[in-house]
């Protein structure tokens, strides 16, 4: 029992903090979703929401309205596919328990604040902050229902229980634009931060530092398996 | 009811309709196999990089595209719950007059002559005479208030009646196990129903609109009506029904939008 834990251990220690897996996982995910946010706003054209809004020819994906259409039905399955595996892989090793939680209230208004001032410590990019925390597991959590409001728009029908939840196809539509809204929000803050700390874009290609041993450890306190 | 926005609708051209790109898209149509999705998807790699700039009107790109869309059909028929009833609403929730739509615009309409009209059937059923408007305005109404949804986006209620399509094939000895229910529209429109939809308990042959016949720019003197399609599906202006087992096309998947197009 003593050898094979260490020999686990002995493995972990080569692990880097973005093993190829998930830094394919995630460049993935982000030519899924320009392609899923460029045919969206071809499609959100045809029909907008907002009088006031509507996105200049050059910045969609897709020439006609049917080429945005099917950019947008191609792209969804990347989206889709992807984000599956992503889910699994960071709920299997683990991961997500070990970077994205606990989340403390007290912690992200300390850290919104000194990252407000430019002041967050970045000396050890292995260790998200608060923030960091907090954004990640939202647009996790936004993109999930951003797929649930996607279905519900291309089958409102098929899926009438759903379309029901969300208050209606229309109700659908405004869901799907905001979530559009927020992953932009997100991807704007996202890489400006990364830009400011270019290490972590670095890490992001090349897998960046080893992840050290005690980050790793199966805690003393866990319960036995089996 | 009026347009909810400014934008303008693909369905209404400003310069009539481009037959250039038709011819090549039907050359584009012709040539989806699967070697087009291997082709494409080399092309992909580099277009995806340059998402955003708009670098997607190679015809590498809409033939991948295309042969994708099959993909997507595939799909949708495996999601297709058959007895499954689109929601219904309330008479007083009705828009009247329905909303236009067509490949041109409302004025560009031309008038069906219901007394000269017949009805068209053809392939694999046993009764092929042709139905004059009488025949058929006397067949068993099924009304139904259902939503409409545009591929744009918009959408409104309708109340549409008129014989149960299933009925009809039935009617007319159809093989109900012929993969395809076609129609031809007295505007040149072409449009295919995969038959479980043509067999679904909202699909019908609409000849009224609020209890009243259906008036010209909305498909007199018959228009089929199914509340598990896009609106485009609902040919308007139907001249033949064709049961059949090839594909025939239809006038928006050879444009290069999705053939199952339900909802």
């Amino acid at each position: 029992m003593t050898q094979a834990v260490s020999v686990k251990s002995t493995i972990r220690h080569h692990h880097k903090l973005h093993p190829a897996a998930l830094r394919a996982m995630h460049w993935i995910n982000a030519t899924a979703i320009i392609m899923m946010i460029g045919s969206g706003w071809k499609i959100y054209n045809d029909e907008v929401l907002f009088g006031w809004l509507h996105f200049p020819e050059w910045i969609v994906l897709g020439t006609d309205a049917q080429w945005g259409l099917q950019w947008h039905f191609f792209a969804m399955w990347i989206l889709m596919f992807n984000g599956l595996c992503y889910l699994a892989y960071g709920i299997i090793t683990g991961r997500f328990r070990r970077k994205l939680f606990p989340i403390r209230p007290r912690e992200v208004i300390a850290d919104i604040y000194g990252a407000l001032r430019f002041n967050l410590a970045h000396d050890d990019i292995r260790h998200y902050n608060a923030v960091q925390k907090l954004l990640y597991t939202g647009i996790i959590l936004v993109i999930v229902v951003q797929v649930i409001s996607g279905w519900v728009i291309y089958k409102p029908i098929q899926f009438s229980e759903f379309t029901a939840l969300l208050g209606g196809f229309q109700a659908g539509r405004l869901i799907h634009f905001i979530g559009m809204a927020a992953i932009v929000a997100f991807m704007i803050v996202h890489v400006l931060l990364a830009l400011l700390v270019p290490k972590t874009i670095v890490a992001m290609v090349a897998g960046g530092p080893d992840e050290p041993e005690d980050d790793n450890a199966i805690p003393a306190n866990a319960p036995a398996r089996g | 009811m009026p347009p909810r926005s400014p934008s303008s609708s693909i369905f209404r051209p400003k310069t009539g309709v481009d037959q250039t790109a038709f011819e090549e898209n039907k050359r584009l149509a012709a040539d989806i196999d699967r070697r087009n999705i291997l082709r494409g998807t080399l092309s992909l790699g580099a277009i995806s990089m340059l998402t955003g700039c708009s670098p997607t009107d190679s015809d590498a790109v809409r033939s991948f595209l295309k042969a994708f869309s099959t993909v997507n059909d595939r799909v949708q028929e495996a999601i297709f719950r058959p007895n499954h009833l689109a929601p219904t609403y309330r008479e007083d929730q009705v828009v009247k007059p329905p909303r236009f739509n067509a490949f041109y615009d409302v004025d560009e309409v031309k008038p069906v002559d219901g007394a000269t009209w017949k009805l068209d059937v053809a392939g694999l059923v046993q009764n092929k005479s042709p139905w004059s408007a009488d025949q058929i305005y006397k067949l068993p109404e099924q009304e139904m208030i259902v939503r409409h949804i545009c591929v744009e986006g918009w959408d409104y209620i309708g109340q549409w009646s008129g014989v149960n399509l299933r009925q009809f094939l039935e009617r007319i000895g159809a093989d109900l196990k012929a993969k395809y229910v076609a129609f031809r529209c007295a505007d040149n429109y072409t449009e295919c129903l995969d038959m479980a939809t043509a067999l679904h308990p909202q699909t019908i042959l609409a000849t009224k609109y609020a209890r009243e016949p259906i008036t010209d720019p909305f498909g007199f003197p018959l228009r089929l009506r199914t509340a598990t399609k896009l609106g485009f599906k609902n040919a308007k202006w139907v001249t033949a029904i064709e049961v059949t087992n090839t594909f025939p096309g239809t006038y928006w998947s050879e444009r290069g939008f999705n053939w199952f197009a339900g909802i």
